[in-house]
């Protein structure tokens, strides 16, 4: 009887234990997701705190560096006129040189073919020689989309030396930042655009009411 | 030192760096966060009024970078107890080791985890 009734206690302690582990590794995984929504949302946050474009850009560069832990990177936009893809931004060219002069047409190549896609790019999918990084091949290559329509992309080269990979919710984290930053990077180009273009018409028409 | 009430002195050239660790620190009851932008600025907040309980600082910044930072604390008897983490990107070794021996409490690599930094401020603000 006694035999008995230590079994079903043993029984139940071992259940309450592989409840706890249960509970502590959501525990863990609630804690990610809010260290991600902290991030997203400071980043977000960032981004739409000015139409200033290289403030824009300086931010996109400090949420990859900061939050997503890349060492080497370049930020290309695409010229909608001519379908080429060419770095505005970079950082680390010392590590992989010519990220800052890259130029690349909509379709050629990976970097090309994401920007035509719209679709990540990540080196893990790929491994067939090794994951030998490139200026073509890099280890990470995300769209600058904004719903279907790309503006450029973020292109990762290297990861900071105490970041070994992306995991798992930085693919998702990196998506969500690129919308975010395509948004950013849009509006305050069609507001320096637009400035410009006041500017003009303004010393237009001052020339206009001082001849006249 | 308890918890609840303390005072933060962040360092960080970044704005975005800044206001995520200044999130992070939300979590502590009443905590209240001052902000500098380099060594020069942190000095001149540490200076000032308020009582630091803890500093947490970059390490590349322009003006007075975080090194030289932790090295002026230590040194002055005011100040020379404050705890400090160092936050940064280089996250070699050598760059760890270097941070520790001129006195910093803790180094923290870039990107940071929110739940580790909480963790590391609970165990030097608890002594």
């Amino acid at each position: 009887m006694l035999t008995e009734e230590n079994r079903r206690i043993a029984q139940r302690f071992k259940e309450v234990e592989e409840e706890n582990k249960d509970f502590a590794n959501r525990y863990i995984e609630v804690e990610e997701q809010n260290n991600n929504l902290a991030n997203l949302y400071v980043a977000s946050y960032q981004l739409h705190s000015t139409l200033d474009f290289r403030e824009v850009i300086q931010i996109v560069q400090e949420i990859v560096i900061n939050l997503i832990g890349a060492e080497s990177f370049a930020i290309l936009l695409l010229d909608e006129k001519t379908n080429e893809l060419k770095t505005i931004a970079s950082e680390g060219e010392d590590v992989m040189p010519g990220i800052e002069a890259l130029s690349t047409r909509l379709g050629d190549g990976i970097l090309g073919s994401v920007a035509k896609t719209g679709e990540s790019y990540y080196i893990n999918q790929d491994l067939e020689d090794g994951g030998k990084v490139t200026l073509d091949k890099p280890l990470a290559a995300v769209p600058l989309k904004i719903k279907e329509h790309v503006i450029g992309l973020v292109v990762i080269y290297k990861l900071l030396q105490q970041k070994d990979s992306f995991s798992a919710v930085d693919y998702e984290l990196f998506s969500l930042l690129a919308a975010h930053a395509a948004t950013a990077i849009f509006s305050s180009k069609l507001y320096s655009q637009s400035e410009r273009k006041l500017n003009t018409i303004q010393s237009f028409l001052d020339l206009l009411t001082t001849t006249s | 030192m308890a918890l609840d009430n303390a005072n933060f002195l962040v360092v960080e050239d970044s704005p975005t760096m800044r206001q995520l660790i200044s999130f992070s620190l939300k979590r502590f009851k009443n905590a209240r966060i001052l902000e500098a932008v380099d060594g020069v600025d942190a000095l001149k907040k540490l200076s000032g009024p308020d009582k630091i309980d803890l500093i947490l600082t970059d390490i590349n910044m322009p003006v007075m970078d975080g090194l030289k930072l932790v090295s002026l604390v230590r040194q002055n008897a005011q100040l020379k107890n404050i705890p400090i983490i160092i936050i940064t990107t280089e996250g070699a070794e050598e760059d760890r080791e270097r941070g520790l021996a001129l006195g910093a409490n803790a180094y923290i690599s870039k990107p940071i985890q929110s739940s580790h930094l909480i963790k590391t401020i609970s165990e030097l603000l608890a002594v």
